[in-house]
């Protein structure tokens, strides 16, 4: 019993954690470089006071926060083909991830753009640079270091949450695991197994995020 | 080579400043003295556009500029022109101390980066910062910050700078060597208005004083005039108040 349960284990485990390489993480990387550019567009927006601008950026954050990441996954995947828009299952999980997490990512830029000194854009303005300049130069590079945390947790948060993607057909590592427990009926054994797996992968994440804190060095000023 | 005409500016519905009137020759270190919230700080601000103001005009090099309907354009060139000094330094945070200094030569004036850098270290050496190039202003002390912040609003040979309080961040022993780098300035014919509460400074170093309260200019003259024989009442109390 107990060596039939480590055989299944030890089998098991590559072939989880491979669609974890091949499929979860890059899943979530480009996921969530597309979700930091529509932040950060999103959060500019916001900052430099774009009447119209500002209002849609404020009805993306309010629907997408508003709703279940579930939910719209099946509504891009599921439901977008009854009006003719097919999508495959990887696309599909990509786009419902990049504007998911844009939006959560977009209010954590946004306060950390208003962290920073307003000072700091009289100074840009009075050395005669512009307003984008200014923003591009100075404020934008301080609010990124000030959000880095907490978007390292929204990155972390992002790596389990793709495992709703099984729901629209993607074989990411739970997908696999699932088809796993189906064949040998040990549940217990391998979700831990899974699960231990997302684990390695945050950890790993969040290690390299302390290393990146020291490498951001916050400017001269000590970081433990 | 600089007059403001009119000057008129309200936060929300308190009159600030009533019409102000002031005329600037090349070369004037003006000195603009009177008790707090008598709109000082905010008349250096309307004159860089940080505050807009209600109405009013400027004549800036011969081209009149109205302060009501100033367009971008016209700010943004008329901010190439000038240096302003915050009473906070307002360092870029992010930018080592040559860095502060090149910025604005770089990125606004599309100078070359070795020629910028020229020039900054020019320009740190100058206010004896020549050896603090690569701090990041945190690791800087308040009357350094300052003077790297000068050394900033001088690199690019501007036609006035505006010192907004220079040194009433710092502690005594650090003003100092501020007011000494503002001297030099001084001295080598640098045009300065400053916002200030150090008397010693507007008495010696500035050719000009204007005397402000309640938003109005109250007396203006040459510093002797303004020092020795005084006017208005008003004026000659506050001197006697700061003990001058």
């Amino acid at each position: 019993m107990e060596n039939r349960i480590l055989e299944i284990f030890m089998e098991s485990f590559p072939n989880i954690l491979l669609p974890g390489l091949t499929v979860t993480i890059p899943l979530t990387a480009v996921s969530f470089i597309f979700a930091l550019i529509i932040a950060t567009v999103t959060a500019l927006v916001q900052f430099a006071d774009i009447r119209i601008l500002k209002q849609i950026a404020r009805f993306y954050i309010w629907v997408i926060r508003g709703t279940p990441l579930l939910v719209q996954l099946f509504v891009v995947f599921y439901g977008l083909p009854n009006v003719g828009i097919l999508i495959d299952p990887l696309p599909a999980a990509v786009l419902v991830f990049s504007i998911n997490e844009g939006a959560y990512c977009a209010e954590t830029i946004r306060a950390a753009l208003e962290s920073v000194p307003k000072g700091q854009m009289e100074a840009g303005l009075c050395v005669g640079m512009s307003w984008l300049q200014t923003v591009r130069r100075i404020i934008l590079p301080q609010a990124l270091r000030t959000a880095f945390p907490t978007l390292s947790n929204s990155l972390i948060a992002m790596v389990k949450d793709t495992s709703l993607a099984a729901n629209i057909t993607v074989t990411e590592m739970f997908m696999t695991t699932q088809r796993i427990v189906a064949r040998t009926y040990e549940p217990l054994i391998l979700y831990i197994e899974v699960g231990l797996i997302y684990l390695i992968f945050c950890t790993v994440l969040t290690k390299l995020q302390s290393v990146g804190e020291k490498r951001l060095g916050y400017y001269g000023r000590k970081v433990r | 080579m600089l007059s403001v005409k009119g000057l008129c500016k309200s936060f929300e519905g308190t009159e600030v400043l009533k019409g102000i009137d002031i005329n600037v020759d090349k070369g004037d270190v003006i000195a603009v003295l009177g008790p707090s919230g008598s709109g000082k700080t905010t008349l250096l601000r309307c004159m860089n556009f940080l505050e807009e103001a209600d109405s009013g005009s400027m004549v800036f090099d011969g081209k009149e500029y109205s302060f009501a309907n100033v367009s971008k354009k016209e700010i943004g060139e008329l901010r190439k022109k000038t240096g302003f000094v915050f009473q906070n330094y307002n360092l870029f945070a992010n930018k080592t101390a040559l860095q502060n200094v090149t910025e604005g030569l770089m990125i606004a004036r599309k100078i070359p980066k070795a020629e910028a850098e020229r020039i900054g270290r020019q320009a740190l050496l100058k206010v004896g910062m020549s050896d603090r190039c690569d701090y990041y202003p945190s690791q800087l002390s308040g009357g350094q910050q300052q003077r790297v912040a000068i050394a900033r609003a001088m690199a690019s040979e501007p036609e006035i700078i505006y010192f907004d309080e220079p040194t009433s961040a710092l502690d005594p022993e650090l003003t100092g060597e501020v007011l000494a780098v503002m001297k030099s300035l001084a001295d080598e014919g640098m045009t300065m208005i400053v916002v200030t509460h150090e008397m010693e400074f507007a008495k010696n170093v500035s050719n000009k004083v204007i005397f402000m309260e309640n938003g109005v200019v109250v007396e203006s003259g040459s510093s002797r005039d303004i020092f020795e024989s005084p006017k208005e009442e008003r004026t000659r109390e506050f001197l006697r108040m700061t003990d001058f």
